[in-house]
């Protein structure tokens, strides 16, 4: 019987004998955020050195847009994959703004990504809007990350008046916000919920304002070097001493610690609970640091889960010619993403639901101490909660 | 008759539209500083502190407006990859700084640090005066007569192959200053937190703007370079080394914005490869802001964009009520550009440009 090449909702990519299967990375690859993206890409890497770059006797090429950890880089990102017609799917991006700029070009391509790092809510909201159809994610939402701030606030540091700040990202403006809502409705009061911006050196103006207030707990759940800032300056600032520090996983990476330098042994960062991954998690690490002094940040698993996911999902729905060539659907493959249930990943069990949510949501607080200041080891040993 | 009428109209209409947005603007001003002034939420201390984070921020701001202001004074030119020349300054500090920490010298008492500041000030300024003269030679140079937009692209070109140079060169990621624990103690004095980086940072800038001021006005190349300035062809009538004056412009420009990123790289800690970017377009606002093309302006420019910077969104915007104001800071800082530039459009201090060069 003769062989008839699938069809499909949106459009067929066919890769050729001697023609490799092709994957991208999109996530933030330059500026101070850097450690993000990388971290995250070579998770990517680690999943397909388990499958030696091979697929179905086909050589798998890895490429990387650096969307600037911007919605307008994601937005020129975006623009640049949808137009590559031998894409089949993709793993990013890092910064939930890049997934603002581009993910409606990708969506309309009748690409899909599946981010690794992304925690913004809205992202995976269920009234998300229709060019979220190609998105989904393995990282945490921050509805649960906010709010496991704001529990461990008052439960362990016992705090009743927090400020915040933000630096005008969609991911810090909703984690704050998540946190503020929380910290609220367990009785806290909020004193400021202040911002700076992303190229601003001196915080000191703000952080005098912050103090004016007189909170007991500040929480700036931003990215590396403007989290460094705050934490240098903050203690230089009349009326913030003793006043407990926090960040979150926008800053859970060894870069920070060099940003922050000594001045952030004490404080506190909220991240992905590794003490929780599974037995699978030793094993990848030995992989992933291949090559690399430490780890890099806090999303390196769930970009190996995301890229199993893929391709897992890619089995179901690649079909193979009589001369090699293999045909992937992109609707199918789409649909086969989010009908993954029960995934086994070194994150957990991973199921994706019908608004993108894949990921686990186990979050765990870190306190940073001298075996990360001036021992310089990271990440640190474990949680301090729960 | 009609197309006059309607002409006649619009002007009336943009008038009063100008009108309205200065009225708007001082209305914003007075209204949210006396609220803001009269609510008591802070005290003379926050003032007094930011007050002098805004001076700290506004040195440094100057010392690269500086560069800009020369420049532009002697070429017409805008150089769009001063930020850069900066940014290099600052890496070049760096290195030298963590030699410097890694001997123990930087980290041995007050003289041992003032002396370590210097020499990394000095590592620096020679960092980008030779980075700036390369790109005077090779970028600026064989444009000189073309037409004026040409050189700014080629600027805008140099800021990029800078920026990525140092990037190829160093990689993506954050570069930390060592601290020097002495600077970092407060300065003894009543009402003010201000430590001894901050004081540091001020005299410096103060006494290498000082220093430059003396050498434009009072010294044979200075006087060479403010007649090229004037005018290039009388200038070389008159038997001055028009090239030289320009090298000898471009160098001292890019010593101040080198010793600028060693300060900063000493204050803020952090650098990487994109450092120069923002600084580089504040600075350039501070320099119109001052009028450019003139020395004393870019520097009063630099300070006043600091204040601004520093105590617009509290004395504004605090007693609006306008939420987390600080996110508006660039914002405030463009719209007191555009003031400054409807009542004075020659900038704070007029711009010292001939009127056959403008």
């Amino acid at each position: 019987m003769a062989f008839t090449p699938p069809t499909d909702g949106f459009r067929v990519v066919e890769i050729k004998p001697g023609e490799p299967l092709h994957i991208a990375f999109w996530g933030v690859l330059s500026s101070a955020d850097v450690t993000l993206g990388e971290d995250s890409r070579r998770g990517v890497q680690v999943a397909l050195e388990d499958r030696d770059y091979k697929y179905k006797g086909h050589d798998i090429l890895l490429t990387s847009e650096d969307g600037q950890c911007l919605p307008a880089g994601g937005s020129v990102v975006g623009a640049k994959l949808a137009a590559d017609p031998t894409l089949v799917g993709l793993i990013g991006s890092s910064c939930s703004d890049e997934t603002v700029g581009g993910i409606k070009a990708i969506s309309d391509a009748g690409l899909t990504t599946i981010s690794p790092s992304n925690t913004r809510p809205a992202l995976t909201d269920p009234a998300r809007g229709p060019e979220f159809a190609g998105y989904l994610r393995t990282a945490h939402s921050d509805a649960f990350q906010g709010k496991a701030v704001a529990e461990f606030a008052t439960s362990v540091l016992k705090v009743t008046t927090a400020a915040t700040i933000h630096d005008g990202s969609s991911y810090a403006q909703a984690l704050q916000q998540v946190f503020v809502d929380n910290f609220t409705a367990l009785g806290g009061t909020i004193t400021i919920q202040e911002s700076v911006t992303k190229d601003q050196p001196d915080m000191k103006s703000v952080l005098t304002r912050v103090a004016a207030t007189k909170p007991q707990f500040l929480y700036y759940p931003i990215f590396i070097a403007s989290g460094g800032l705050i934490t240098r300056q903050a203690p230089e600032v009349a009326g913030l001493a003793g006043v407990v520090l926090m960040g979150s996983d926008g800053m859970f990476s060894p870069d920070f610690i060099k940003a922050a330098g000594t001045a952030a042994k004490g404080m506190y960062l909220s991240s992905p609970d590794f003490s929780k991954f599974q037995a699978g998690y030793a094993a990848f690490l030995e992989k992933y640091k291949k090559g690399l002094t430490v780890v890099l940040s806090a999303f390196h698993a769930h970009a190996y889960d995301a890229t199993n996911i893929l391709f897992a999902a890619l089995d179901k729905v690649v079909v193979e010619g009589p001369d090699g060539t293999l045909y992937v659907p992109l609707k199918a493959l789409r649909d086969a993403i989010y009908a993954t249930k029960d995934f086994p990943g070194v994150t957990g069990t991973l199921s994706c639901n019908a608004s993108g949510d894949c990921g686990a949501p186990l979050i765990a607080v870190y306190q940073i101490t001298e075996r990360e200041t001036v021992e310089l080891k990271w990440p640190p040993e474990k949680p301090v909660w729960p | 008759m009609y197309t006059r009428l309607v002409d006649r109209l619009t002007d009336l209409a943009i008038a009063a539209f100008l009108w309205g947005l200065r009225l708007a603007v001082v209305a914003v001003v007075v209204v949210g500083s006396f609220l803001t002034l009269t609510s008591g939420k802070y005290q003379t201390e926050t003032w007094a502190d930011l007050i002098s984070f805004g001076l700290v921020l506004g040195c440094i701001y100057a010392l690269i407006a500086l560069g800009y202001t020369m420049v532009y004074g002697i070429l017409r030119m805008i150089n769009f990859a001063h930020g850069e020349i900066f940014m290099c300054g600052a890496f070049g500090g760096y290195f030298a700084a963590t030699a410097l920490g890694r001997s123990g010298f930087l980290h041995a008492g007050p003289l041992n640090a003032l002396i370590s500041v210097a020499l990394i000030m000095l590592v620096a300024a020679t960092v980008s005066t030779s980075v700036a003269l390369l790109v005077e030679r090779i970028a600026y140079r064989p444009l000189r007569s073309a037409p004026r937009l040409v050189p700014l692209i080629s600027a805008i070109g140099a800021s990029f192959f800078l920026q990525y140079s140092v990037k190829g060169l160093f990689g993506p990621g954050i570069y930390a200053y060592p601290d020097v624990a002495v600077l970092k103690e407060v300065v003894p004095v009543p009402l003010l937190h201000v430590r001894w980086m901050d004081l540091l940072v001020i005299l410096a800038a103060v006494a290498m703007m000082a220093g430059l001021y003396f050498f434009v006005m009072r010294t044979k190349i200075g006087t060479a370079i403010r007649a090229v300035s004037e005018d290039q062809s009388t200038a070389a009538l008159m038997g001055i080394d028009v090239n030289r004056a320009i090298v000898t412009t471009f160098a001292v420009g890019a010593a101040m914005a080198g010793a600028a990123g060693a300060l900063y790289g000493l204050k803020f800690s952090t650098i990487n490869f994109f450092s120069g970017f923002y600084p580089g377009i504040k600075a350039f606002t501070a320099a119109v802001l001052g009028g450019i093309g003139n020395v004393p302006g870019a520097m009063l420019g630099g300070l006043f964009l600091g204040q601004v910077e520093s105590l617009g969104p509290t004395l504004f915007l605090d007693g609006l009520e306008v939420p987390a104001p600080n996110q508006l800071k660039d914002a405030i800082a463009f719209i007191m550009l555009v003031m400054v530039l409807i009542f004075r459009p020659s900038g704070l201090l007029g711009e010292r440009i001939t009127r056959q060069r403008a």
